[in-house]
C-alpha cells in the first residue's frame, strides 16, 4: 500500500498539496510515481507563470508513460524544483520530500475542492478494479 | 563490438567504393569538406562477418512470433517484394513525364479505389509516409473543412482515453486542445460523458474501432450522431482496421476521415521504424481538402492532380507520392488478396486473437475486459500476480524472450494496469499460436515457483536485463574515437 501523509490535501489527479506560510508545494503522490515507474524526464514550468486550477502545469515522463500534471489549485509559479531537472529519480525515492515540483503562491482559497488523505485513500482503493 | 572499433589505418574495402567523379563540381570552395569523413577502415570480409552477425542477433517477425499488440506484425510477402523490384518501377525518376508513368500512375489509381472501396470513403490520397503523417493531415482537414466554412470558433479534439499516443499529439500539432473522454468499464466510450464534451468548440473526435483496449466500439453510430450533431467530424484512427478489413467499414459507421497503416494492415514491412505508409480516406465533404498529389483518370490516361485542380487542398506532405515503393507493394498485396481475401484477413486475425485469448484465459490469466469478445487483439493484466508474486508485465515480456518470442505491447493502453497487449495476425499458424500459449504457461508457472528466474530475465539473449532508466537519461548514441581510445 501506497504512502498517503495525513498532513497533506490531494487532488482527484494524484497530486499533493502542503500549505506553507502564504505559499504551497505541490507534488505527486506516492500512489502516482509507482503506477508510473522509473521517472526519466521532468519538464517544470517558467517562475512567474500562472495556472488555473485543473491546468496542466508540468510534464512528467517515465520509461512506460508520460504524464501532464494538473494543477491542484490556481496560482502563480514562485519556485520550482530545479534537482528534478537532472534527478528525476527523486520524485520516485521521496515524492513527497525531495521530489516535490514547485511551490506557487495561491490566487484564492480553493483547499475547499482538494480531497483530505482519507478521501484520497478511498480513490485510489475505488480506482483499483 | 563497433565496426569503428575494429578500423586499422589504410585498410579498405572497394567492393562498394563509388565512382570517382571527375566532371568540374559546382559547388562553391567554402562548402566542400576539407578534412576527411570518419569512416571505418576495415576489410570486405570483416564488413560481411560484423552485419551477418548483428543480423543473427535481429527479433523480427522472419525469425520469431512477434504478438506486439496494436502494431500488427503480419507477415510481409515476399513476392510483393519482387514485384516492387521490377526494373520499371525500381528505376523509374518520380519526375518523368506522365505518358513515361502510367504503369507507376496505373497501381496508385487503383490502390487509391480499393481503399476507397474497402473503408467506404469518398476520396482517397496515397501521400502520408507514415500514420503520424497520416493522422496529420487528417486533422489538418477537419480544420481546413471548418475554416472553409467559417466556423473558426471550434478549437477542441475529443480523444478517449484509450486512445493511441498519437492522436491527442496531432491534434495539438495542429492546433487543437484536446480534452479526454474516460471509458466505461465495459471498454465503450462513455456515452454520457461525451455527450457533456461536446459543443460548439468540439471540432472532431479520434476514435480507434476497435479500440485500443481490443474491443468493438459498440456504439459507435450513436457516437457519430452525437458528434455530428455538435457540428464535429469523426476520425477514424485506422491502426486497428486489420481487425474488421473488408467487413465493416468506416464509412458506414459515420466517419469523415480516416488513415490507413499500409505497414500494419497491408502487409508493407516494418522495417526499421520504416519507410511506413499512411494514406488518408474521406468522406464527400472532406474531398476537396486532401493532401496533393493524387492520381485521376481520364478515359485511358492517368494524370496528377495538383493544386491547380484542387485549391483547397491542404498541401503536399512529401516531396512526391510518399514511399512509392511502399505503395506499390501495398498495391500488389491488396491485388493477390482480392476483395474476398480481404474479409479472410479479419476472420483470421480475429479467430487468432480469440482463441489465443481462449487459451490464456483456461490457463488462469485474466483477461481485462472477461466479458467482451476479442477483435483482431487483446488485453491481459497481471495485476493480480504483480499483488501476490511480486513480479510485473515486464518480467513477463522480458522472459517471454528467452522462449524464443517478441514480447507483447505493455503497459499500453495505460488505464490498464500491468498489461500486456496481444495481437498475432492471421498469418500465424495454430501451432505457432499454441507454441506461444504454452511458453505463456510456462513462465505463470516459473512466476510461482521461481519468480527470480523472471526478474532476471533474460538469460539466453547476447544482453541482459538492460537499465531503461540509463538508456533514456544518459543517451550514447555516436562514436567518438577520442573516447573510445581513452576506454
Amino acid at each position: 500500500m501506497s504512502s498517503v501523509p495525513k498532513a497533506l490535501k490531494y487532488s482527484k489527479t494524484h497530486e499533493w498539496v502542503r500549505e506553507e506560510d502564504d505559499t504551497v508545494i505541490i507534488g505527486i503522490t506516492d500512489h502516482a510515481q509507482t503506477m508510473l515507474g522509473d521517472l526519466v524526464y521532468v519538464e517544470l514550468p517558467e517562475l512567474e507563470f500562472s495556472f488555473e486550477m485543473g491546468q496542466e502545469c508540468a510534464v512528467i515522463e517515465s520509461v512506460k508513460a508520460a504524464a501532464d500534471i494538473y494543477c491542484p489549485i490556481s496560482g502563480e509559479v514562485v519556485e520550482i524544483n530545479e534537482l528534478l531537472l537532472d534527478n528525476p529519480q527523486l520524485i520516485n525515492e521521496d515524492p513527497y520530500g525531495k521530489g516535490w515540483l514547485l511551490r506557487l503562491r495561491p490566487f484564492e482559497n480553493d483547499f475547499k475542492e482538494l480531497l483530505t488523505a482519507e478521501q484520497y485513500t478511498k480513490l485510489v482503493a475505488s480506482e483499483a478494479h | 563490438m563497433l565496426i569503428f572499433e575494429q578500423s586499422q589505418k589504410g585498410r579498405s574495402a572497394r567492393a562498394q567504393l563509388p565512382r570517382e567523379i571527375t566532371a568540374e563540381l559546382d559547388i562553391p570552395a567554402h562548402l566542400l569538406r576539407q578534412d576527411e569523413p570518419l569512416l571505418p577502415e576495415v576489410s570486405e570480409l570483416q564488413v560481411v562477418r560484423h552485419y551477418t552477425r548483428l543480423s543473427r542477433k535481429n527479433f523480427s517477425i522472419d525469425t520469431q512470433f512477434y504478438p506486439l499488440g496494436s502494431c500488427t506484425m503480419k507477415y510481409n510477402p515476399r513476392g510483393v517484394h519482387r514485384l516492387a523490384f521490377l526494373e520499371g518501377f525500381l528505376n523509374h525518376h518520380p519526375l518523368s513525364l506522365e505518358t513515361q508513368s502510367q504503369g507507376f500512375m496505373a497501381c496508385a489509381y487503383e490502390l487509391q479505389e480499393i481503399l476507397k472501396n474497402v473503408t467506404g470513403m469518398k476520396g482517397v490520397s496515397l501521400t502520408p509516409m507514415a500514420g503520424a503523417q497520416g493522422e496529420f493531415a487528417g486533422v489538418a482537414m477537419i480544420r481546413a473543412y471548418h475554416e472553409s466554412r467559417g466556423d473558426t470558433a471550434r478549437t477542441e479534439i475529443l480523444v478517449p482515453d484509450a486512445a493511441h499516443g498519437t492522436n491527442p499529439a496531432s491534434a495539438v500539432q495542429c492546433g487543437y486542445k484536446v480534452r479526454e473522454i474516460p471509458t466505461g468499464i465495459d471498454g465503450n466510450v462513455d456515452i454520457e460523458a461525451l455527450r457533456a464534451a461536446v459543443g460548439p468548440q468540439t471540432a472532431g473526435i479520434m476514435l480507434t474501432n476497435p479500440s485500443t483496449l481490443g474491443v468493438f466500439e459498440q456504439k459507435i453510430q450513436e457516437i457519430a450522431k452525437i458528434v455530428h450533431q455538435a457540428g464535429g467530424l469523426l476520425y477514424y484512427d485506422g491502426a486497428n482496421l486489420n481487425a474488421i478489413l473488408g467487413k465493416v467499414r468506416p464509412g458506414d459507421m459515420g466517419f469523415d476521415v480516416m488513415h490507413i497503416n499500409l505497414h500494419k494492415t497491408f502487409a508493407t514491412p516494418h522495417g526499421g521504424g520504416g519507410p511506413g505508409g499512411g494514406p488518408v480516406a474521406v468522406s464527400e465533404r472532406l474531398v476537396p481538402f486532401l493532401p496533393m498529389p493524387i492520381v485521376a483518370k481520364s478515359g485511358d490516361f492517368y494524370r496528377w492532380l495538383t493544386e491547380a485542380d484542387c485549391p483547397q487542398t491542404i498541401g503536399r506532405l512529401s516531396s512526391f507520392m510518399g514511399n512509392a515503393g511502399i505503395i506499390l507493394r501495398a498495391y500488389m498485396y491488396a491485388r493477390l488478396l482480392g476483395a474476398e481475401g480481404m474479409h479472410r484477413v479479419a476472420e483470421f486475425a480475429t479467430l487468432n486473437a480469440n482463441y489465443l485469448l481462449a487459451r490464456l484465459k483456461a490457463a488462469g490469466f485474466t483477461p481485462a475486459y472477461p466479458t467482451r469478445r476479442a477483435s483482431h487483439e487483446f488485453i491481459i493484466t497481471l495485476k493480480q500476480e504483480a499483488k501476490e508474486l511480486h513480479i510485473s508485465a515486464l518480467d513477463v515480456a522480458k522472459r517471454l524472450l528467452d522462449y524464443d518470442f517478441h514480447a507483447p505491447t505493455m503497459y499500453f493502453p495505460l488505464l490498464v494496469p500491468e498489461c500486456l497487449l496481444i495481437e498475432p495476425t492471421e498469418t500465424e499458424s495454430k501451432e505457432a499460436l499454441d507454441a506461444f500459449a504454452d511458453a505463456m504457461i510456462k513462465v505463470l508457472d516459473e512466476a510461482k515457483a521461481n519468480p527470480e528466474l523472471l526478474k532476471n530475465a533474460p538469460h539466453h539473449l547476447p544482453v541482459r536485463r538492460l537499465d531503461e532508466v540509463k538508456a533514456a537519461r544518459e543517451l550514447d548514441l555516436v562514436y567518438d574515437p577520442e573516447r573510445s581510445h581513452s576506454l
